[in-house]
């Protein structure tokens, strides 16, 4: 039986707990012993409680619960449900056998109600202890005083004595003893009980704060976007360099999946054998539609031409072989010459012409862009000789930097040209072969950057060792 | 005005440049690389550049150089070069002014 284990003696309690806790099994590993020695402020009534809670306790949560339950009843602080309900149980339990040891052999039941053996030690148990506990010491919770380390030395002290002498005592300090205890264990529950509120409150909060977050990123994204498009419609001359590279990004991206859209149908026509006059109206909007892309770069290289240049825009492979802020014209007419035979004589000769002259206006613009970069060097190499601070150095130094902003100014009418050379390629094309044949080659100059883009995600996401 | 269709009609090719400009680099490299020879006139290095340059405007030029001459006629500016060289006007004309043979 329990109570018989408790072996709860007068003499043991008189000294303080040291003494008791060498009662408890040798199974404890939990420093309970510590805890009990170190703080000669902790209340000899919460190691009580625990040796008493930790015996009548079901071997499966014995581990568990009772440190926990020391670090509640020591601190009163706030932990988590686990604790506080553990705390709950084993506080009951404790309650209800102190009570039990108080008056000897007599069967555990609390004064009120049918109670189960306290000593079937089923958690659920513990739980219908816990409650009716709970109902019977809150009335008694609120006539309570504060709680204080001192008060609760005292309290125990005086608690320990009358437990002390439990056997021979009168019965008026016996119950004088007991309304105390039970008045601190009501104390310690609603604390504890507060303590819950406190962390679930918390944890609301958290998650509030979460979901705020979230929101205030998806405005703004929103914003950002919609605020680029905002002043983009407004006077071009007042967009930052940055407001201009994401809006520039924002309507690229946009323009992708219309041209993807356009594709897709002229794929259709193309595979479902359609008129050459429908043809020719898909091949149309998709011709158009790509000097959209152009005209799209022009008005970006007015805000930020370094960002066009810089390629930024595109995925990695395509930046890299890339040519003055876009495609090679070249590359492109080589393409559909191998891919789109049949062709005649005469379609063969003018795709072989065009491709020349595309050839030596690429390498016209590009002896000028190698010019450029040649005469910015030699201007800002130019003039640093001279100590430094003299007047005539600042005056040369500031001439130097007014010379090289008008160079870079030039920039923008390189990458102009470039994509006038694209757009002009592009439509001489489309002079040189039959209707069906121009969609098949716009079929094919997209395919193939379609697939340069893939290999740019394949690349991005391959394993590293 | 006059001296600028006075220089124009001298030769084949005249191009009208800036010492500084980077794009008339790049015409002249063009023309070069059909085998012709264009007469450069450096508007910054002429006395009276200035004039010629707002001439060239009020011809129609934006910007103002490079301006090119073929057989007198003016073509334009880096744009309609380049445009009239991919759809193989340019050639012609040039076979025409005698600027080149093929």
């Amino acid at each position: 039986m329990g109570s018989t284990t408790i072996k709860f003696s007068a003499e043991d309690n008189r000294a303080g707990m040291p003494s008791f806790i060498s009662h408890t099994p040798a199974a404890n590993p939990i420093g309970t012993e510590s805890s009990a020695t170190q703080s000669p402020q902790a209340p000899n009534f919460g190691v009580l409680e625990q040796y008493l809670g930790f015996r009548i306790e079901d071997p499966a949560n014995n581990v568990g619960r009772s440190p926990v339950f020391n670090q509640s009843m020591n601190n009163q602080s706030v932990g988590p449900d686990l604790q506080s309900g553990a705390f709950n149980k084993t506080y009951a339990s404790a309650n209800t056998n102190f009570s039990a040891a108080l008056m000897g052999s007599q069967p555990v039941q609390l004064q009120k109600g049918p109670q189960p053996n306290l000593f079937s030690t089923s958690s659920g148990q513990h739980e219908n202890w816990g409650e009716s506990n709970m109902a019977e010491s809150s009335s008694r919770t609120d006539t309570s005083t504060d709680l204080d380390p001192d008060d609760k030395n005292q309290k125990f002290d005086g608690q320990s004595a009358g437990v002390g002498v439990s056997d021979s005592s009168d019965k008026s300090k016996e119950k004088t003893s007991d309304q105390k205890t039970l008045r601190r264990l009501a104390q310690n529950r609603e604390a504890a009980r507060k303590s819950r509120l406190r962390k679930k409150a918390y944890v609301q909060q958290l998650e509030n704060s979460r979901l705020k977050l979230t929101q205030l990123e998806q405005e703004l994204q929103r914003a950002r976007q919609q605020g680029v498009f905002i002043s983009n419609s407004g006077d071009q001359s007042h967009v930052g360099s940055a407001n201009g590279a994401l809006a520039f990004d924002a309507e690229y991206a946009r323009w992708t999946e219309e041209q993807n859209k356009l594709i897709n149908e002229l794929r259709t026509a193309v595979n479902s054998h359609a008129s050459d006059t429908e043809l020719r109206t898909l091949v149309d909007n998709v011709t158009t539609h790509f000097n959209d892309v152009f005209r799209l770069k022009t008005n970006a290289a007015k805000a930020d031409v370094f960002h066009i240049l810089s390629g930024m825009w595109k995925t990695p492979a395509e930046r890299c072989f890339m040519w003055l802020g876009g495609f090679r014209p070249s590359e492109l007419l080589k393409l559909l010459a191998n891919q789109l035979e049949p062709l005649t004589e005469q379609q063969l000769t003018g795709i072989y012409n065009l491709r020349e002259s595309s050839q030596q206006a690429e390498d016209a613009l590009s002896q000028g862009m190698d010019a450029l970069q040649q005469s910015l060097a030699e201007t800002l190499a130019n003039g640093t000789s001279g100590p430094e601070g003299s007047s005539g150095n600042v005056a040369n130094y500031m001439g130097q930097m007014a010379m090289a902003m008008g160079k870079l100014g030039t920039l923008d009418g390189f990458l102009r040209q470039a994509d006038n050379l694209r757009e002009q390629t592009l439509q001489q094309m489309h002079r040189v072969l039959t209707t069906r044949q121009s969609a098949r080659g716009l079929l094919l100059i997209h395919d193939y950057f379609s697939r340069l883009r893939a290999l740019s995600s394949l690349w991005l996401a391959r394993p590293r060792e | 005005m006059e001296r600028v269709r006075d220089l124009a009609s001298k030769k084949a090719i005249v191009m009208f440049t800036k010492s500084s400009c980077c794009m008339c680099h790049s015409i002249k490299s063009l023309f070069y690389e059909l085998g012709a020879s264009p007469a450069v006139h450096e508007l910054d290095k002429e006395s009276r550049g200035k004039e010629m340059e707002w001439a060239l405007r009020g011809m129609g030029c934006n910007p103002s150089v490079p301006a090119v001459f073929i057989g007198g006629q003016l073509v334009g500016s880096a744009t309609d070069v380049l445009s009239s060289h991919v759809d193989g006007t340019l050639k012609q004309r040039l076979i025409d002014a005698n600027a080149i043979w093929f």
